[in-house]
């Protein structure tokens, strides 16, 4: 048994990861490159912007727990990304199943009263789960009996999804006031400050453990096999026996739980109640951290972070030096152009070889 | 005069050296055959003639000329055309949009369509090659699509003709039809350069033969001063036994009955339409026919991988049609399928991955949600070494492995799962002589342990040496039932063509 | 009534151009066999160069040109990803996307300050056909658009014109169809997908200008609002056929007219705002039944590789 572990450890570095893990390093510090050009363009100094993006993210206690408290809704999306993708499915909807778990958590955080803390808070957490999951249902049943490509359908549904939440903040749920916001969620199903004066919940501790299950589902568990082999090849996948329909549909959904979880932390944990435009675009940031986290929950959690750092540091960025917070934005563009593209750090190993003109 | 001089020709893909210094002529007039196994490097060195490789060290010369060919469209001035082992038409085209394809007749900025069909009509009545320019590719016979590669190369001026492995798909009439039209353009002074990978076929028709073997150069040899067992000797490299021995069969009980079969192809054309079978334990059933007849609709079906609209399929007497593929490997039927890297397996996952896929949600791989890895591995472990796979690893990934090596993870799954009833597609396509012995060997092993296998293959040979019984497939139905030993080839030609003996 | 179905119908065309443009743009890139999910991107590019051009250089027909220059730049940006270095299509897409909103953005505040929008540009003047819009019903809704809706016009004619009537469109489908048969009758693969590919992205960049020059005479942010989304579902109900995508659009397009002009009905503004993304939906799960795209979509093609 000892002498198969071994060999399985050298034969799982021999093959891509490795290298996957190289080339998302460095398309951080190539994008971070561009985006000190950038600044430098729009007139600021980029020494600067970025030594303030650092003391914004990491400087003190404080501003590391913000950065956490960033980078907690990023882990469920990225996850959401992560998983889906592992199945062959792009779920750009990210952002819709977010706002409707965080709203259906919402709800049933102010609709109970009287309940005690150890039932309200889950029935809110798994609300929120089981709403973001519903969201997901359509595009995958589309896509599974249809062949609808998810990545249209989704992003409809983002629109949906975020309209109907707008109407749900503004009109049946609204709060007294001008803000398009519910009301302040019971006690009983709030989830509880972990470090005192700052905002981060024990939301953090929900992303972790889905990690962990994400972990457990994908590589320990029979569904995670099929779901993996239909990713790589629905042909192959359906020879062996494996329904394809039935991944596809429970790929998505369970997709769709982990933003509709993100949603609820959010929620229950950050704002304690539903604030219309509460998410800058975390679905869409999800995509990113997948992407540069090579669609594995460890490289999510590791990818949240460093969005999570950028975020948060990005608004003290702003405040020192006026440098907009989109650069943010932008920076996670380009790493995305430069992870998706492998070819092009063949292109470095040549030119190192034989010059630039090696290089096409 | 050669017409062709291809000298010093090198050129190496990624792991692979393909070509190693070949030099190799051909006389101008000649029908010259280039023969070698699957793999020897064939088709790489006339991908660099016609242009659609750049050779890495070597030149070329036509007609005496040093020539540069860096893209087909070199190629094609030059007056080479190449006719490919897999077509190069495009279906949803016409015949006379895909000839005129790359020099396309411009009337007022504008595709002039007339034209093309009458131009084509034209070369078609020049050779013999009689199509209609109007019919679309996806609509018309394999034969017919093979026609429209020739009268490409010819609408191109074509003096040097091509022929990558051209009767792997077709029927021993075609194949009679072919030759003849190779013999007519020979007598009209065209040069033809014959790709195959099949002993018999040169004796037929070529003047001489050059054999390539693993990227090198064994010999050139003119047709009338040799035969087939020094041919064969020149590709493999040592005595290749001809014969299979085979012990004679009882055929058993009937494990698997198939009655009326119909079924859709992906076109949404009826590709079965009634197929009746009765396969036997302890039986080798071969399916002859050529490709396209309905062979891959028939295994589709019968695995699960297709609805069948009507019909009934019974294994081990219960019925079982339209069951899912689950439930058929469940009921013991093991399935090698045609195409190896897209049914087959799953390229980005490891050995021990792939050599579970289809068994992975029972026990002892997998308990109600989970997956036990330990078991797998150890699994996993055993079947490398009873199969003889090549790998560094069970656990690395089996897109590394070589042809051969791929199929037999995918016959050790298979075989490994001691199935009643083997359903193998095509099961050597590909493979180098070493590889075919293994897996004839081992469809052998399990009719001899009493188990039923269905074979179907496009290898008139592999049939008749492998099968106890024969049953040919023509346009979704079996046309008829034949004994191999005392079968003609001539007779079954016929039934593969539709007619009847 | 009639006047009430005249001027939605004007209103439709009016809206059209970004969707149809879009949409067109996606159809020549899809139909060489590259996916093109950054048309959202491309038309939010090409909406900001439009107005960022006009509001230093105060000509918004510069500012057009610019919006094709930068729509085409990112539609190139996505062709180099794709083809020279074999990114996964969608994800450089959704990249391309992001990479557009982040950018558009981050410049809308360099420039103009934390507001969300950007100041008012001079636009593009409708312009006002003489003989047509004497026509009765036709007239109203044809005699007097913006300029670049008759450009749109012409730009759908010529796109199918190209695409099933001259060689060149012959080529075009085929490398979508089968690339490797493509490359062997010497026809450039490579070449022909940069071209379309960029095509797409001038396109949308010239549906962006629309959007912003034509339209609003501002930029604000994502205004493109998910129109290069649905042109992406117009493109596969209109079956890869630039006539096609352009009716498709229309009927889009027919949709968010109405839905401006049902607002204040009495129902929350939010669920007829949902209607064109619900429509989409609806047309996905219908429509994909019978559409088939090109055969070789999504495949990367190089030579040598099975």
């Amino acid at each position: 048994m000892k002498k198969n572990n071994y060999h399985r450890v050298i034969q799982l570095l021999k093959r891509e990861s490795v290298a996957d893990v190289f080339i998302s390093f460095v398309a951080v510090v190539a994008a971070l490159l561009v985006g000190a050009v950038i600044v430098y363009i729009s007139g600021s100094s980029p020494y600067e912007a970025y030594k303030a993006l650092y003391e914004g993210a990491f400087g003190s206690t404080y501003d590391f727990c913000q950065t956490l408290t960033r980078t907690t809704p990023l882990i469920f999306t990225g996850l959401t990304v992560a998983f889906a993708f592992r199945c062959g499915l792009f779920n750009i909807g990210g952002e819709g199943q977010l706002y409707i778990g965080g709203m259906t958590a919402a709800i049933v955080g102010i609709s109970f009263t009287g309940l005690p803390l150890y039932i309200h808070l889950p029935l809110a957490v798994a609300a929120g789960a089981a709403a973001g999951g519903a969201w997901a249902l359509v595009p995958s049943v589309l896509k599974a009996r249809v062949g609808a490509h998810e990545v249209i359908t989704t992003i409809m549904m983002n629109y949906i999804g975020i309209l109907l939440c707008s109407y749900l903040a503004n009109y049946p749920f609204k709060a007294e006031g001008w803000i398009a916001q519910t009301n302040v969620v019971e006690p009983s199903a709030q989830l509880p400050r972990l470090v005192a004066s700052t905002q981060l919940s024990a939301a953090i501790f929900l992303a972790l453990a889905c990690v962990v299950l994400t972990y457990y589902i994908l590589y320990k568990t029979t569904l995670g096999y099929e779901i993996r082999a239909v990713g790589l090849n629905p042909d192959a996948a359906e020879y062996g026996g494996i329904s394809v329909q039935k991944s596809i549909v429970l790929a998505l959904v369970i997709s769709g739980m982990l933003a509709g979880l993100g949603g609820a932390g959010e929620v229950l944990g950050l704002h304690k109640r539903f604030i219309f435009g509460f998410s800058p675009g975390y679905g869409f940031d999800g995509i990113a951290v997948a992407v540069l986290g090579r669609n594995h929950p460890v490289g999510v959690v590791l990818g949240a972070l460093l969005f999570g750092a950028l975020r948060n540091g990005g608004m003290v960025m702003k405040q020192m030096t006026n440098v907009p917070t989109d650069l943010v934005v932008a920076i996670q563009g380009i790493v995305i152009l430069f992870v998706a593209a492998p070819e092009m750090f063949r292109i470095f190993r040549r030119i190192k070889k034989g010059g630039i003109k090696n290089a096409f | 005069m050669y017409a062709v001089e291809m000298r010093h020709i090198t050129k190496r893909f990624p792991g692979v050296l393909a070509n190693d210094d070949i030099t190799f002529s051909v006389l101008k007039g000649e029908i010259h055959a280039l023969l070698g196994e699957n793999g020897a490097g064939k088709t790489t060195l006339m991908n660099i003639l016609y242009g659609l490789y750049k050779q890495d060290s070597g030149d070329i010369y036509l007609n005496g000329q040093k020539v540069d060919i860096t893209e087909p469209n070199d190629a094609i001035r030059l007056g080479i055309g190449m006719i490919h082992q897999h077509f190069m038409l495009i279906p949803p085209f016409t015949v006379a949009e895909n000839v005129v394809l790359g020099i396309e007749p411009e009337k007022n900025l504008l595709l002039d369509r007339e034209k093309a069909i009458k131009d084509v009509e034209e070369i078609s009545q020049k050779y013999g090659l009689i199509v209609d320019p109007k019919a679309k590719i996806q609509d018309v016979s394999v034969g017919i699509g093979q026609r429209v590669e020739i009268l490409k190369a010819l609408y191109r001026g074509a003096e040097i003709l091509i022929l990558d492995e051209p009767t792997a798909v077709l029927t021993p009439q075609e194949v009679e039809e072919l030759f003849k039209i190779m013999r007519s353009l020979k007598e009209e002074g065209k040069t033809i350069i014959f790709i195959t990978h099949k002993l018999k076929e040169p004796m037929a028709t070529c003047n001489r033969i050059t054999v390539l073997r693993k990227g090198t150069l064994v010999g050139t040899v003119d047709t009338g001063k040799t035969d087939i067992s020094q041919l064969a000797k020149m590709m493999v490299g040592r005595e290749v036994i001809m014969e299979v021995e085979k012990p004679p069969h009882q055929p058993g009980e009937p494990v698997m009955t198939v009655k009326e079969l119909e079924a859709y192809n992906d076109l949404g054309i009826k590709a079965l339409r009634g197929v009746n079978l009765i396969l036997r334990k302890g039986e080798i059933l071969g399916i002859a026919g050529v490709e396209g007849n309905g062979q891959l609709e028939l295994v589709e079906t019968l695995t699960g991988l297709r609805k069948a609209s009507a019909g009934k399929i019974l294994i081990h007497g219960e019925e079982m049609t339209n069951h899912s593929a689950r439930n058929i490997i469940e009921a013991g039927v093991s399935h090698i399928p045609e195409d190896r890297r897209k049914r087959g397996l799953i390229l980005d996952f490891s050995l021990a991955e792939n050599l579970i896929l289809g068994s992975h949600f029972k026990a002892p791989f997998s308990h109600g949600f989970q997956m036990d890895y330990d078991s797998v591995y150890d699994y996993a472990g055993d079947l490398v070494d009873a199969f003889d796979i090549r790998t560094t690893g069970i656990h690395s990934q089996v897109k590394y492995l070589s042809g051969g090596n791929m199929q037999k993870v995918i016959v050790a799954r298979e075989l490994g799962r001691e199935p009643d009833i083997i359903i193998a597609s095509q099961p050597t396509r590909g493979l180098d002589v070493g590889a075919i012995e293994y897996i004839h060997q081992k469809i052998l092993e399990m009719r001899n342990g009493n188990k039923a296998v269905l074979l179907v293959s496009a290898d008139l040979d592999e049939i008749l040496s492998l099968a106890d019984r024969i049953a040919v497939i023509y346009e979704g139905k079996i046309v008829g039932e034949r004994d191999p030993r005392t079968v003609t080839e001539e007779e079954l030609g016929l039934l593969m063509a539709g007619g009847s003996a | 009534m009639l006047s009430s179905i005249v001027s939605l119908l004007t209103a439709t065309l009016r809206i059209s151009p970004p969707i149809a443009l879009a949409s067109i743009g996606g159809a020549y890139s899809e139909r060489t066999g590259i996916i093109n999910i950054g048309l959202e991107g491309m038309i939010l590019m090409g909406a900001f160069a439009g107005v960022a051009t006009t509001h230093f250089v105060g000509n918004p027909w510069v500012g057009v040109l610019s919006a094709v220059l930068a729509g085409g730049a990112l539609g190139l940006l996505h062709a180099v990803l794709c083809i020279r270095f074999k990114a996964n299509q969608v994800v450089s897409g959704v990249g391309v996307n992001i990479l557009s909103l982040g950018l558009t953005t981050l410049l809308l505040q360099v420039i103009w300050g934390n507001r969300g929008a950007s100041d008012s540009v001079r636009g593009l003047r409708p312009l006002s056909l003489p003989v047509i819009r004497d026509i009765p019903i036709i007239g109203d809704i044809l005699g007097e658009q913006n300029p670049l809706v008759y450009l749109m016009l012409v730009i759908v004619v010529v796109a199918w014109l190209v695409m099933f009537r001259t060689p060149l469109g012959l080529r075009i489908r085929a490398v979508g169809e089968h690339p490797e048969a493509a490359d062997t009758v010497g026809i450039h693969v490579h070449r022909i997908q940069y071209m379309c590919v960029t095509l797409s992205g001038m396109l949308s960049g010239l549906g962006g200008a629309y959007l912003s020059l034509g339209w609003l005479n501002l930029f604000s942010q994502n205004m493109s609002a998910g129109r290069g989304f649905i042109a992406l579902a117009a493109n596969i109900f209109g079956k890869w056929n630039p006539a096609g995508a352009f009716g498709a659009s229309l009927l889009f397009s027919f949709t968010d007219a109405l839905q401006i002009k049902l607002q204040g009905v009495g129902i929350p503004i939010q669920f007829i705002q949902m209607i064109p993304y619900i429509l989409t939906i609806l047309v996905l799960a219908s429509a994909v039944k019978r559409a088939v795209p090109p055969a070789a979509i999504g495949k990367h093609y190089e030579k040598g590789e099975k």
